[in-house]
């Protein structure tokens, strides 16, 4: 019980800070999308930070280096720190400025007039609001499973009963996934609702507050239950030290591997063994740990450059109050990151090689790595802990799942509706009206469709990502080159489509999650391909015109 | 000083490869932490440094000109919005 009044209490508060922000409304479209270009320096790194910093965070950063050690801070949190910067000071200022200059609200109006094109804008819609959607679906099935994996016994056992086997086992009790993601999706929805960007970036700041603050109590509790982090790192390096470094050596002893092996070699034992009519599906063999090879590693550079194509940052950056609001947020993402990650990491490593009592504290056959940071806390750390957890879990999926809404409905509003049907004749009353109805039915969708529960949809994250990535060249080049042409973008973008199509259908249309190109990660070859289309494509076909060069960078200097 | 500071956060970007600490986790900075993990926690605060160089070396011209109410700000809002 007491893990879901906290959550019940945590939730209620963001109701209210999202009812309070509709007081400060003004009932503009400038300012439901952007805020009227209004926030200053510290929501803007909070909005921005919370945006960026998904579920994944906590709950998939412990789970990753429980898989595969100390490797994926480098590989993904120390990268995202220098990218992510560089992508806030050289493409996000840019943008405000143009988005100030033109009155932009979303990524595709400026590219229509920075690449001369009406109908790049039908290109990039479907491209952005399908790589949108998944990400959108993994946050509310995400919610709704963390939700009531944690609220066993707060609701009468009769209304509820216990269901489901091994990982989809759900306790007694528990808030049902139907009602804990439909409780997610409204509370978002009041806030979007209602307070608009300004809404969204009050959340953000708030939850981004609580999910930094739990994340480190969660570290000191749990290191504190391990004997101290000395000694919890020292049993890692005894049982498991292949975790602590990114290569597996021939005498390392693996001994959470083998305890895997053994269950395994059990289970499979019984599974053989049991009539063919009872088998159900035949246990997974366990991974032998194999370490993170140099191209692995240098090739995950390129995912973070998706924050520069992300619709829902886009719309973020537009807010800022001016070009110096970005200065906080540029300079503290990284330390942000660092101060997130570091600590889920060395969590997710303690975890391979914890044992209490003789008995290993993740046990031996454990398939669900991003359960880890769950059951640490379930076990070590009690329910007000737990509780206040999955609230810092819920603050983390929602701070993401809010900007993402709002960006969708702000496309299909501005971009569709507002310039298609009514060729950007609509009031700002009916924007704001039409900008809500778009997010509530998005989110309605949204939900129908997390009722289905696809789990294929966690395996696209990263395929999302690659694909965000891959138009990064796009954007750069609209930003700083004067020669890229509106042939050139098109050749770009048909290209991202056409190779990422391609080795995505490769990759068993992302049923092998380690699938690598030429050693490397898939992005880095879309990457490579889409840049070449843009630069050659361009370079071939005429120039912008004059008049759009002037409006995105000044008169040219002529010689006297 | 300009391509000075770029030129560090391309140099960071290179030794952010950190081919040289792939096969140990000795020495235990603090007596915890691996020295790769360690590095790389090292690399997001000269990550947090070097982008407060850029702010100050490298900050694009004219953009503070563009305040709340300066010309072609708010008054364009209705060109898109």
């Amino acid at each position: 019980m007491t893990p879901l009044l906290i959550i019940m209490g945590y939730l209620a508060l963001l109701l209210g800070l999202g009812v309070l922000s509709n007081r400060y409304f003004r009932g503009t479209a400038a300012d439901y999308f952007v805020a009227s270009r209004g926030i200053g320096s510290f929501l803007l790194l909070m909005s921005l930070f919370g945006t960026t910093m998904t579920a994944f965070a906590l709950v998939g950063s412990t789970g990753e280096s429980f898989k595969a050690g100390i490797g994926v801070y480098g590989m993904m949190a120390s990268s995202s720190g220098i990218i992510h910067s560089a992508c806030f000071f050289l493409v996000g200022i840019r943008l405000w400025s143009f988005g100030k200059r033109h009155g932009y609200i979303t990524q595709i109006q400026f590219f229509r007039d920075r690449f001369e094109s009406d109908k790049i804008g039908l290109v990039l819609f479907p491209i952005l609001v399908g790589l949108v959607i998944p990400y959108l679906l993994i946050g509310v099935m995400a919610a709704g499973t963390t939700i009531e994996k944690v609220t066993g016994g707060a609701l009468p056992a009769s209304m509820f009963p216990a269901h489901g086997v091994g990982a989809a086992h759900v306790a007694a009790g528990a808030v049902p996934y139907w009602l804990g993601a439909a409780v997610i999706c409204i509370i978002v929805l009041t806030y979007v609702f209602f307070g608009g960007v300004r809404g969204t970036a009050w959340a953000n700041a708030f939850q981004t507050i609580v999910f930094i603050v739990l994340g480190c109590v969660t570290f000191f509790v749990i290191a504190d239950k391990l004997g101290g982090a000395r000694a919890a790192t020292e049993a890692v390096a005894e049982r498991n030290p292949d975790k602590l470094r990114r290569t597996v050596r021939p005498d390392d002893p693996l001994t959470r591997y083998h305890a895997d092996q053994a269950r395994y070699a059990s289970a499979r034992t019984k599974w053989q063994a049991a009539p063919e009519a009872e088998r159900g599906r035949p246990p997974r063999a366990p991974k032998k740990p194999h370490g993170i090879t140099m191209l692995h590693f240098l090739s995950y550079l390129f995912i973070p450059l998706s924050v520069g194509m992300f619709p829902h940052l886009f719309q973020h950056w537009l807010t800022a109050k001016s070009a110096r609001s970005f200065r906080l947020a540029i300079i503290a993402h990284p330390a942000l990151i660092m101060l997130v990650w570091v600590p889920c990491i060395l969590i997710g490593v303690w975890a391979t090689s914890a044992v209490i009592d003789g008995k290993p504290v993740i046990p031996p056959g454990f398939s669900n790595p991003n359960a880890v940071l769950a059951v640490l806390v379930g076990k070590l750390a009690g329910p007000v802990l737990g509780g206040f957890l999955t609230a810092g879990i819920l603050a983390a999926i929602m701070s993401s799942l809010d900007s993402q809404f709002l960006c969708i409905g702000s496309i299909f509003t501005n971009d569709i509706v507002g310039h298609y049907l009514r060729r950007d004749r609509l009031s700002d009353r009916q924007k704001v009206m039409i900008g809500r109805a778009f997010v509530v039915f998005i989110v309605i969708v949204t939900y129908l469709l997390a009722l289905l529960r696809p789990g294929a949809v966690f395996t696209l994250g990263i395929w999302c990502f690659s694909g965000f990535a891959s138009l990064f060249p796009l954007v750069l080049a609209a930003v700083y080159w004067k020669r890229v042409t509106k042939a050139g973008a098109y050749a770009s973008v048909l290209t991202t489509a056409a190779v990422w199509i391609w080795l995505f259908a490769k990759a068993g249309y992302g049923a092998n999650r380690e699938f690598l190109f030429l050693g490397m990660m898939p992005v880095a070859t879309i990457i490579a391909a889409s840049t070449a289309a843009l630069v050659l494509v361009s370079l071939v076909t005429k120039a912008p015109s004059a008049a759009t060069l002037e409006k995105f960078f000044g008169k040219p200097r002529h010689a006297a | 000083m300009r391509k000075l500071v770029y030129a560090l956060i391309v140099l960071l970007l290179i030794v952010h490869q950190d081919f040289w600490w792939w096969d140990t986790y000795d020495p235990l900075v603090f007596g915890f932490i691996p020295i790769g993990l360690a590095y790389h926690a090292g690399v997001s605060l000269a990550a947090a440094i070097l982008w407060a160089l850029a702010i100050r070396y490298c900050w694009p011209a004219g953009l503070d000109d563009e305040e709340p109410g300066a010309e072609g700000g708010a008054g364009r809002e209705g060109e898109h919005a």
